[in-house]
């Protein structure tokens, strides 16, 4: 019993993490229409900007937390700007080529500067606190608070803004949206901001719980299009509970399989989704 | 002077034109009606208005501006709105969310509009909480008609607004864009539902392969002969 609520803990813990990239993919989706391949390489640099604030700078990670999300923002928004905005207008699988491109580029960058070599935050070891028989990191909690916040603002933003309305109208009907003379590239813009600032806070809590490795985000990808489907792809917060559902089963599946197989989780989730219901259990697209 | 003018307009979807020099006007005030067969280019009409089917040749002025092949977008800013025949709401907004859509090229406060638009879909009051997917069909096109609403427009482009409804809600429809109407929106609209449209039509067109054949008075266009045979279908069939 103690062994299943220790692994659900890990589970929400990675759960959570999944869950704030897998609303960027699925936002992203509804709003352009494309399955975003750079969204793990957005995450891992959020990951190593923070770092560069926190091993180059000596500042703490709350600090560097949010200057590394502005900049991960920055740099998607001007990703967008200078070329996904010139391929809106061509066929979907261009834009998802393109981003496996800016992938491959990003990772590329992210060698070149911080190198191929492991990196942590803080060498220190972290004790766990026992409660109960079961062994919670600090930093755990740390990353479950943040994403319940960062759900949280989302959640706010999406029913009580003017723009965040509009994101939801223009991922149901892109046509009607345009014709209601919604401006439709600055939800495009807002989207971008959302997503990226969800995914580099993802790559630093990732970072956080594991190590730094240039492949930090991409290794993340599959479980996080596979909450994005599970959910219903462009239902943000469908793409939540998907998250959850993929970190509780990939952690609980240990208590059957070899942890080496824990990858395969997320694989044969998306494979069962596809065949049986491709919508996703919330009724996506 | 009309509110909207169309002169010799031609266009269409890619390099086929579906629009034969069609002509048309709209002065405030005014519900205007666009019949005729299948096929023959009503829809479409209305969307090159809109600026949503490319004009290739011809000119649309709305107040006296020209606005041909305008951006949908800031032919809303100018007064006029538009609502498609499908996918008219946005299915996970509730109504209130739907109608605060329409409003978004708005910096005003504009409560008393949306008020104005629950006293004339007293039903969508009840339910402005529920997502616009969740209502049925003539409620959703109220939703899609309110949303357009909310811009304030001075013209309103409608596209087979009782398309698929039961008989109850087109009477229903029907009944509240001739109230809108009175409420000083002019109403630019293609209906299937012919006879009963012409019923309520200040004026009306016979759309025919792409051209304005007939133009009249919606009184007399439904005691003309020739429409009665040829685009009314006969009693039998309409009645």
């Amino acid at each position: 019993m103690i062994d299943i609520l220790q692994l659900l803990i890990f589970g929400i813990v990675l759960g959570g993490i999944i869950a704030l990239g897998a609303v960027g993919v699925s936002l992203l989706f509804g709003i352009l229409r494309f399955a975003h391949f750079a969204h793990g390489d957005m995450m891992t640099l959020g990951a190593y900007l923070a770092f560069a604030f926190v091993a180059g700078l000596g500042w703490p990670l709350l600090a560097a937390f949010p200057l590394a999300v502005l900049l991960t923002v920055g740099v998607a928004v001007l990703i967008d700007q200078v070329l996904y905005r010139r391929l809106r207008r061509k066929a979907p699988v261009i834009l998802l080529f393109s981003s496996f491109g800016v992938a491959l580029m990003l990772r590329a960058i992210i060698e070149l500067v911080w190198g191929p070599d492991t990196v942590v935050y803080d060498s220190a070891i972290q004790l766990p606190w026992r409660i109960a028989g079961l062994r919670i990191k600090p930093d755990h909690v740390t990353i479950v608070i943040g994403a319940i916040v960062l759900v949280t603002a989302l959640h706010l933003f999406l029913q009580r803004t003017r723009t965040g309305k509009a994101m939801r109208a223009m991922a149901d009907e892109p046509d009607l949206a345009q014709v209601t003379g919604i401006n439709t590239e600055r939800v495009v813009i807002w989207t971008w901001i959302i997503g990226s600032a969800l995914a580099a806070a993802a790559g630093i809590f990732l970072a956080l719980d594991t190590r730094l490795v240039p492949l930090l985000g991409w290794n993340l990808l599959l479980p996080v299009f596979a909450a994005a489907i599970l959910g219903g792809i462009g239902r943000p917060y469908g793409a939540i509970f998907g998250g959850l559902v993929i970190g509780i089963s990939t952690e609980m599946s240990t208590l059957a399989i070899a942890p080496v197989y824990k990858p395969a989780v997320a694989f044969t989730i998306i494979l069962i989704m596809l065949i049986w219901r491709p919508t996703g259990l919330l009724r996506g697209r | 002077m009309s509110l909207l003018v169309a002169e010799d307009i031609h266009g269409g979807y890619g390099g086929v034109d579906i629009l034969n020099s069609a002509n048309l006007r709209v002065d405030a005030d005014e519900i205007v009606v666009i019949i005729g067969p299948n096929g023959a280019g009503k829809s479409t009409l209305i969307k090159a208005v809109f600026g949503l089917v490319p004009i290739r040749r011809g000119t649309v002025t709305f107040d006296g501006n020209a606005i041909t092949n305008q951006r949908p977008d800031v032919l809303v800013a100018r007064g006029m709105s538009y609502v498609p025949q499908e996918r008219n709401v946005f299915p996970t907004l509730s109504v209130t969310e739907n109608l605060e859509m329409g409003a978004y090229t708005r910096t005003d406060d504009y409560s008393a509009d949306m008020a104005a638009i629950f006293d004339i879909f007293p039903v969508l009051a009840e339910r402005r909480r529920q997502p616009a997917g969740q209502l049925s069909g003539g409620q959703r096109q109220m939703v899609a008609i309110g949303r357009a609403l909310m811009v304030k427009p001075r013209l309103l482009l409608l596209d087979e607004p009782t398309a698929g409804l039961s008989p109850k809600f087109v009477d229903e429809i029907l009944e509240r864009i001739t109230a809108i109407n009175q409420l000083g929106v002019a109403v630019l609209m293609v209906e299937q539902n012919a006879r009963r449209a012409l019923e309520l039509a200040h004026r009306g067109y016979v759309l025919v392969m792409g051209a304005c054949r007939i133009e009249d008075t919606g009184a007399n266009l439904l005691a003309n002969r020739e429409v009665g045979e040829a685009f009314l279908g006969g009693r039998a069939a309409n009645d």
